[in-house]
């Protein structure tokens, strides 16, 4: 019995690291790429290594003659700009919401449901109709403005706030206390966590954030990370893979890093709400 | 005592007040990037807008339902319509199952390095799609590793990207990868909530391992999967960025999806049916979601 246990659970080990190595291929695959040279990449059959783990050349390139600098930049303010925003309003709608007894809640609450179940493919041309009218057409506002306040971080801090004793805050209602200060000295040091989680997914929606950015942002300077890596991918020659390989990391270390030290709230993330 | 009595019982008015302005910059964003566009998509619908009417969105003609006429009997249109079905088909039921193994093999009582392979599993869906798909492209070349990989087993490997069908194959695996570990956890949830003694009873009663999977996990597990079901239909139905990023909807429109469809009138200026695409695929995903949700509500 137990050496049959034992076989078994060797074999499932066996069965998930052979899966758990087939699913982080790509990973390895853009790691070697990006280190390779132009003739590396064309030699077939191709090396798995590349002969240099030191040529930094195509990272030089990207960064003095493809304007990934300005892109980097602009995905760097738009991600903070997208995640300061959305911390502070969402965790005031979902105070609001979970904590202050008013009519319409329930409509709210739906329209965030409504928000969360749209897809996005039937909303992007009147969008853009909207931003062109705004005037802020090819502007990094233009880009931010739509996911400032995201329905999935509401909705992550309504959950949350739900979950916060009232007691404490009829407490300090009883002392006279305002709503805006109670939300301030009570409310947001309790809900720690749910910070982090909504900070994570919208961050992480708004660094890997593709269609919209591509329709608004018409001029390079205007790019973020992944239109500028898409648009260079579209014009570039197979002998580029190199190029394009190095770009992608450029594209993915930002959220791998964060995912190695914040791993729970990821998981959290997701399987609090079901959501992406 | 007073001032007390003012806090606890401050008029429902002033509640009302403070409730609606917290919520206000939520409604404002909502209102002008979800709730108006979906009215005006709706309205345009029914007109001849093009790519000249965009600054001046009032002076359109309408036409009814002619629109609508022209998207439905597209070819184009339709043939996007198929595509997109043979994602939903293929795509959503393949990565359920690898999702639904791979959350059993964890969920089986192994200890050593659980976290790991969970990270690994999941380390997929937070890969941004540009990246992925450069990957995609590079690997599934004629001559990239895959098919080296395949040449050393002595393999032909095929022409990934440039043959119509395994286009649509290498589509799929891109964005199964990047779905699997999101049907993983939802799965993994669902496994932790049933409590242990159920299997431990029917183990005792002499219940095969087979048995307990198919008449115990199965059956208490319906609402994770419905869940996942709903969120994978959805989000294989809108399926855009692999296929636009991957193959431009290549070739020959093989990976062509509806949402691929809508974006290209939009580039071509085809203002009109570009809205009347979308809210075909809209009411589609809409009733799948309510049928779904339904089914969802009735086995809780």
């Amino acid at each position: 019995m137990n050496e049959e246990r034992t076989a078994g659970s060797l074999a499932l080990y066996g069965i998930l690291t052979l899966v758990a190595a087939v699913m982080l291929l790509p990973f390895a695959w853009v790691f070697f790429g990006a280190f390779k040279s132009q003739a590396e990449i064309l030699a077939a059959p191709g090396a798995w290594l590349p002969e240099s783990f030191t040529d930094f050349s195509n990272f030089v390139e990207l960064f003095t003659h493809r304007q990934f600098g300005t892109y980097l930049g602009n995905s760097l303010i738009v991600s903070t700009l997208t995640v300061v925003s959305n911390l502070f309003f969402s965790a005031l709608a979902g105070y609001a919401l979970a904590k202050i007894p008013f009519r319409g809640r329930g409509f709210v609450f739906g329209c965030i449901i409504a928000a969360m179940m749209i897809p996005y493919i039937a909303l992007f041309v009147p969008s853009f109709f909207i931003i062109v009218q705004m005037g802020l057409l090819n502007t990094l506002f233009a880009i931010f403005l739509p996911i400032a306040v995201m329905p999935i971080g509401v909705f992550i801090m309504r959950q949350f706030a739900l979950s916060v004793p009232n007691e404490l805050l009829e407490a300090a209602r009883l002392d006279g206390a305002g709503e805006f200060r109670i939300f301030f000295t009570i409310f947001l040091p309790l809900v720690g966590p749910a910070l982090a989680t909504v900070a994570i997914i919208t961050f992480l929606n708004s660094w890997n954030y593709f269609l919209w950015p591509l329709i608004v942002a018409q001029n390079q300077d205007i790019f973020t990370l992944p239109v500028g890596l898409a648009v260079a991918s579209q014009g570039a020659k197979s002998t580029e893979f190199g190029l394009l390989l190095s770009g992608a990391i450029i594209v993915l270390l930002p959220v791998l890093v964060l995912f190695l030290f914040l791993q729970r709230y990821f998981v959290r993330g997701i399987a609090a709400t079901g959501l992406k | 005592m007073s001032q007390t009595d003012i806090g606890h019982e401050r008029p429902s008015l002033w509640q009302a007040t403070i409730g609606w302005t917290f919520v206000s910059p939520f409604l404002v964003i909502f209102l002008v990037f979800t709730a108006i566009p979906a009215v005006i998509a709706l309205i345009y619908s029914f007109t001849d807008i093009g790519v000249a009417d965009i600054r001046h969105p009032l002076d359109v003609h309408f036409t009814y339902f002619e629109t609508f006429a022209r998207v439905l009997t597209n070819a184009g249109f339709l043939k996007s319509l198929v595509t997109t079905g043979i994602f939903v088909v293929v795509g959503v039921p393949l990565t359920m199952a690898i999702g639904l193994a791979l959350a059993l093999a964890l969920n089986s009582g192994i200890k050593r390095l659980r976290a790991t392979y969970r990270a690994a599993f999941y380390l997929p869906v937070i890969t941004n799609i540009v990246a992925a798909a450069v990957i995609w492209q590079y690997a599934f070349t004629l001559r990239g590793p895959v098919n080296t990989f395949l040449a050393e087993l002595g393999l032909q490997g095929p022409n990934w990207l440039g043959n119509p069908n395994m286009a649509i194959t290498t589509v799929i695996l891109l964005t199964a990868w990047r779905n699997v570990g999101t049907c993983m956890v939802l799965f993994l949830a669902g496994l932790q909530a049933i409590p242990g003694d159920v299997h431990e009873a029917a183990a005792i009663d002499g219940a095969s391992a087979r048995k307990r999977f198919l008449y115990i996990t199965l059956p208490l597990l319906k609402p994770a999967t419905l869940l996942v079901t709903v969120l994978m239909t959805v989000s294989y139905m809108n399926i855009f960025d692999e296929p636009y990023l991957l193959t431009k909807g290549g070739p020959l429109g093989a990976t062509r999806s509806v949402a691929l469809w809508v974006y290209e009138q939009f580039g071509h200026g085809n203002i009109a049916a570009a809205m009347a695409g979308s809210y075909v695929m809209l009411i589609i995903v809409a009733l799948l979601g309510i049928l779904q949700l339904r089914m969802l509500r009735t086995s809780q």
